[in-house]
């Protein structure tokens, strides 16, 4: 049953990021564009998926299980630090770069070699930032 | 700043947005998660038992959107200006600045302002500012 929830979550974001316009990296790059001939329909997205998004977790506040009786799962870290703070500069200037952010970037995959391209640097991307964590954490082990 | 009236969309992107939130509002509800696609990608890079079949299902599910979104109107027209160096630098960024950060547009943006998580909205004002100023940056400094 997860499965299935899951790949109805995956279509329907990605019929939402189609009908949005936000799979078009020219209108992405628009509404960041706020210098030039600034393009506001991006941020009418982000509100509609905030309108309808803070309803659920309204719902969600007072439970601990979904209604399939599994747990709910929301992330629990607190802490603004650095990291934090570096890593979504660094998201956002490959953002403003090409106009792909992870989710339009997947859901253009199939349409093209351009997305192809950002998708496969982008897994790369985070490959790195795995064996980085890889290695911080052996050394880590290897002091204590 | 004028605004481009000619490529607005309120209505479609709202509908777009609305979509979203339901997707996400769905994953919440019946499964438990928050819907932030960096994370369901990067999470497949650091395999673990039962936690790649989901993933792999939520993917396959944008992935196949375009699809499910021809059999009801062609597909809109897109356009990308970036060249391959740029996509390439681009993707990089991107790949590594959401998983440092722990969430992109979707886990950050829309889940976690929707819950008004600080940590979110920190990372949401530094990849919004980082977005602005970079296009500034190539379309009025560089050109």
């Amino acid at each position: 049953m997860q499965i299935i929830i899951s790949f109805i979550t995956g279509l329907v974001f990605g019929l939402g990021l189609i009908v949005s316009g936000m799979a078009n990296p020219s209108k992405v790059i628009g509404f960041l564009d706020l210098a030039g001939n600034w393009d506001p329909s991006l941020a009418f997205v982000m509100g509609g998926a905030i309108l309808v998004a803070s309803i659920s977790f309204r719902l969600a506040k007072n439970r601990s299980k979904t209604w399939l009786g599994d747990k709910i799962r929301l992330p629990m870290a607190t802490q603004i630090d650095k990291r934090l703070v570096l890593g979504g500069l660094t998201f956002g200037v490959g953002w403003g770069l090409a106009g792909y952010c992870p989710g339009p970037a997947l859901v253009s995959l199939t349409q093209g070699s351009k997305p192809l391209i950002f998708v496969l640097a982008m897994l790369a991307g985070m490959a790195i930032f795995e064996l980085q964590g890889r290695i911080t954490s052996s050394r880590l082990r290897r002091r204590s | 700043m004028t605004i481009d009236w000619v490529n607005f969309t309120p209505w479609s992107s709202l509908a777009g947005g609305l979509l979203i939130g339901l997707a996400t509002a769905i994953f919440l509800l019946f499964n438990g998660r928050i819907a932030g696609i960096s994370g369901v990608v990067g999470g497949l890079l650091r395999p673990a038992d039962g936690d790649i079949a989901w993933r792999i299902a939520f993917i396959a599910g944008i992935v196949l959107a375009p699809f499910a979104f021809r059999l009801a109107a062609p597909l809109p027209s897109v356009q990308i200006d970036a060249d391959t160096m740029t996509l390439i630098a681009a993707g990089l960024l991107v790949g590594l600045g959401t998983r440092y950060g722990a969430g992109c547009t979707s886990g950050h943006g829309v889940c976690g302002l929707s819950r008004r998580s600080p940590r979110s909205i920190v990372a949401t004002a530094c990849f919004m500012f980082a977005g602005f100023m970079t296009v500034y940056a190539v379309r009025h400094l560089l050109t």
